[in-house]
């Protein structure tokens, strides 16, 4: 195989390394006003995530840095294209990222309705527009012959991208609601269960749109096999929701999310980004790549390490692999003070 | 205002903000892990209430390292696209494997040690934040790599045929001469830092009476943050002045910069201290300097010609004046703003020994068990993390605009690198939502620093001893919870 293939399909992976995982953390924040009715059931649903998000965060600038290294013209001109979108992405990204560490720092309700705030939209917006933006990669954009995109924010706002961004919006939902059932034990469990059946039902017939629209205008037989496997898992998904299956729920949506994502991957290949100026102007992975001394060294690197990274990011789900209940919330921390004085003071 | 220079002002504020937090990262999570051994080792309980103390500060802290550090990688793309197509195939490799080896280690095992209190054995807690330390210093040490190839590129071509800079050998970008000075330099300010913050809030603590039964615990604090300081920022001079030779020979114009010395010296050039010059910075009025030690920083010699600003710019436009056929060359008078360079250079040194001479007077004053409470003590403690933090601060601000007009030296100008498709509207939404945004998260982790700095060391409390099979008593409290 091209080493240029090569490289296409591990950024395909690192793309789907992060929607699967940052998938169900989005879906959690999202979920945190419908499923936590009280500030103690909030706090369960944070710590379902709180030691992982960050790893899962990880991915995207993973497959950012390996898009710039791999497909330097790609990422100049996805990066710089999407400039809008990737802006709100990043406020949303920095607000929740500090959600996590700040909320909890201080026992004021106020305090505390910002930060959740911080988090719902935080994931909110950048779980819409991925989907916008992937839809509008797949799709193809106004690119002219020096490789650059001549359209603008309305541009990538048309009917096949929002509908993108829908489906990636109900995707997160129902992962994220599959990620509760399964994390944590009592009534938010039931809870979450119960919606994400009503979530996934939805997020399967946007979905089958969307993913049949794409492989009517760019699709190939592999991207349809991925697609249809994709479809089925997530029915699979909702259908194991619903006999109180939690585990083989998540693993449905977990399927769902890396198919879909390959799928349009594979949609995608050999461009990587093409023009709707002209076909002549599109970008594909030979045009877009490195030398292929860079794709060398990058492999070895990508070969020795990435087991070592899945291994260790594996082992920390293990480590906290148990049910979390509003039992597992400790009181508010007061806050520390200064150590008791020695009674004879 | 066009693109170009809202993209440069913005490169410069998030850049300088996200270096604020940084440093303070990369040391304070080898101080946390090394009061964390320490406890393990001698089970004194003073160590651990440290140890959980300063991991509070040092996550505060770290929370706004990492999301801002998230923008760093997005703008070459958005505001630089053409520097990132020039480039992509060498700088974009430092970064990819930023990702891979750092980025995952820091935030993996993170999450590890904050939740892990009662999910793993006590020495493989510690070891997660050991983790974490060498996460952040693979980081700096590929990042800085990518920088050094900026200051001095290796290991490359030029392809006129695709207008782009190709790798030729990794290992010369890896251990360039410029990225073999500057690590150690900017891992020696980071380590610095972390000790002017402990020396910091030590102190402030010490002296209040509130505290006055910790006294031993802060004292304790402060001694080993003493150390840490100075013992760093010894480390910063040698490596400074090894970077200053390198500098020498391979950006003469920007030692030049750094002394505004507009005419070639051939022997015992002076450094001065500070100069009064015109508003147009090219006529000196007054200035205090010291005979030799320029030409001793420049060459390693008192006696050593250092080459000057006017003579060093006809050199540059002899070799680059005539166009060296690549499209992305531009021919520009190839001197720094003589005024940044000139003060930048003289404040990094001047804070970075102002903090090594502080450290250790209080290392003196606080010599076998003494207790001083002077009040000027405290004000002194309580200023060389501030010290400390600009010193750094200054250091970036001179070796980036010190490279100006380069992005990449010799090989393309920074308005050479600008996207040419963004708008200025988008740009300019760009800089001010970033700007303000981080206004608001500075006063935000502020305050809670502050908060948390004032509540004091919480008392000790013997955390749980989990085996890998999980915790004795699974329905209870978590120890640790958002």
């Amino acid at each position: 195989m091209e080493l240029t293939t090569i490289w296409f399909s591990l950024i395909a992976v690192l793309w789907i390394g992060y929607f699967t995982l940052e998938g169900f953390d989005f879906g959690v924040g999202m979920l945190l006003p419908f499923l936590a009715k009280n500030d103690t059931e909030r706090r369960v649903m944070y710590n379902t995530i709180g030691p992982v998000w960050d790893g899962n965060e990880v991915w995207v600038l993973v497959a950012g840095g390996a898009t710039f290294a791999a497909f330097p013209e790609w990422y100049a001109t996805l990066f710089s294209g999407f400039y809008l979108p990737l802006l709100l992405i990043l406020v949303g990204l920095i607000v929740r990222g500090l959600a996590f560490e700040y909320r909890h720092k201080r026992d004021d309700a106020r305090w505390k309705a910002w930060w959740d705030r911080a988090l719902i939209y935080g994931s909110l917006v950048p779980a819409i527009l991925w989907g916008v933006a992937f839809a509008n990669i797949v799709h193809g954009v106004p690119i002219d012959a020096d490789k650059e995109f001549t359209g603008n924010l309305f541009t990538l706002l048309n009917p096949f991208g929002l509908l993108g961004g829908l489906v990636t919006l109900g995707l997160f939902l129902t992962h994220g609601a599959m990620y509760t059932a399964l994390k944590t034990t009592g009534d938010i469990r039931l809870r979450a269960r119960e919606l994400s059946v009503r979530l996934g039902l939805v997020t399967a017939v946007l979905a089958v749109v969307f993913l049949t629209w794409t492989q009517i205008s760019t699709g190939s037989v592999s991207s349809a096999v991925a697609f249809v496997v994709a479809a089925a898992a997530l029915v699979a998904g909702v259908a194991a929701a619903r006999a109180g299956r939690e585990g083989w729920a998540f693993v449905g949506t977990f399927v769902t999310i890396a198919l879909a994502v390959a799928g349009l991957f594979l949609a995608l290949f050999p461009d990587v980004m093409p023009s709707t100026t002209d076909a002549a102007y599109s970008l594909t992975t030979t045009s877009a790549s490195a030398t292929s001394y860079t794709l060398k060294v990058m492999t070895w690197v990508a070969v020795i390490f990435t087991p070592i990274v899945l291994a260790y990011q594996a082992w920390s789900y293990w480590v906290f692999r148990k049910r979390i209940g509003t039992h597992h919330i400790p009181g508010p921390e007061v806050g520390p003070g200064p150590a008791k004085k020695p009674a004879s003071v | 205002m066009d693109v170009l220079d809202i993209a440069r002002w913005q490169f410069g504020i998030i850049t300088v903000y996200h270096f604020l937090f940084v440093p303070l990262t990369i040391g304070l999570t080898a101080v946390v892990a090394g009061f964390e051994t320490a406890w393990l080792r001698n089970r004194n309980p003073d160590l651990l209430r440290l140890t959980k103390f300063f991991g509070k500060l040092m996550l505060i802290n770290f929370a706004i390292g990492v999301v801002t550090g998230i923008v760093q990688e997005f703008q070459f793309g958005m505001n630089w696209s053409d520097y990132s197509r020039f480039v992509g195939d060498i700088f974009g490799a430092p970064l990819a494997v930023e990702g891979l080896l750092a980025f995952f280690l820091e935030s993996t095992f993170l999450g590890l040690w904050i939740f892990g209190w009662d999910r793993l054995p006590r020495g493989l807690h510690a070891a997660t934040m050991w983790l974490v330390h060498i996460g952040t210093l693979f980081s700096s040490w590929f990042i800085l790599a990518a920088n050094s190839w900026m200051q001095h590129p290796v290991g490359y071509r030029y392809n006129p045929g695709t207008g782009r800079a190709e790798l030729t050998d990794f290992w010369a970008v890896m251990f360039n001469k410029v990225q073999l000075v500057t690590f150690p330099h900017v891992v020696a300010a980071a380590y610095m830092t972390a000790g002017a913050f402990v020396i910091g809030v030590g102190g402030y603590l010490y002296l209040r009476n509130r505290y006055a039964a910790d006294r031993d615990l802060y004292r304790r604090a402060i001694r080993v943050g003493a150390v840490v300081t100075f013992v760093a920022g010894l480390a910063v001079a040698v490596t400074g002045d090894f970077q200053g030779k390198v500098m020498t020979e391979v950006q003469p114009m920007k030692m030049a910069a750094a002394e505004a010395l507009y005419d070639t010296e051939d022997s015992c050039a002076p450094f001065s201290i500070f100069t009064v010059g015109t508003p147009d910075g090219k006529t000196e009025k007054f200035a205090v300097k010291v005979p030799c030690v320029l030409s001793f920083l420049a060459t390693g010699s008192t006696g050593g010609r250092v080459e000057g600003i006017n003579q060093l710019r006809d050199e540059y436009q002899q070799e680059y004046g005539t166009d060296p056929g690549t499209a992305y060359y531009y021919a520009g008078d190839y001197v720094p703003v003589i005024p940044v360079t000139y003060w930048s250079f003289r404040f990094m040194i001047g804070l970075g020994v102002f903090a090594a001479f502080g450290a250790a007077l209080i290392l003196y004053l606080t010599r076998r068990g003494r207790t001083p409470a002077a009040r000027w003590l405290g004000w002194l403690a309580i200023g060389l993390p501030v010290v400390t933090v600009a010193a750094s601060s200054f250091g970036w601000l001179f070796t980036e605009m010190g490279r100006q007009p380069w992005v990449v030296f010799g090989l393309m100008t920074t308005e050479r690198g600008v996207s040419p498709g963004v708008s200025t509207f988008e740009a300019f939404t760009s800089v001010v939502v970033l700007t303000v945004l981080y206004a608001g998260l500075g006063v935000v982790e502020l305050r809670l620093l502050s908060t948390y700095i004032k509540k004091g060391a919480d008392p000790f409390e013997e955390p749980p001893e989990p085996t890998l099979r999980g915790r004795a008593d699974e329905d209870a409290p978590l120890t640790v919870a958002y």
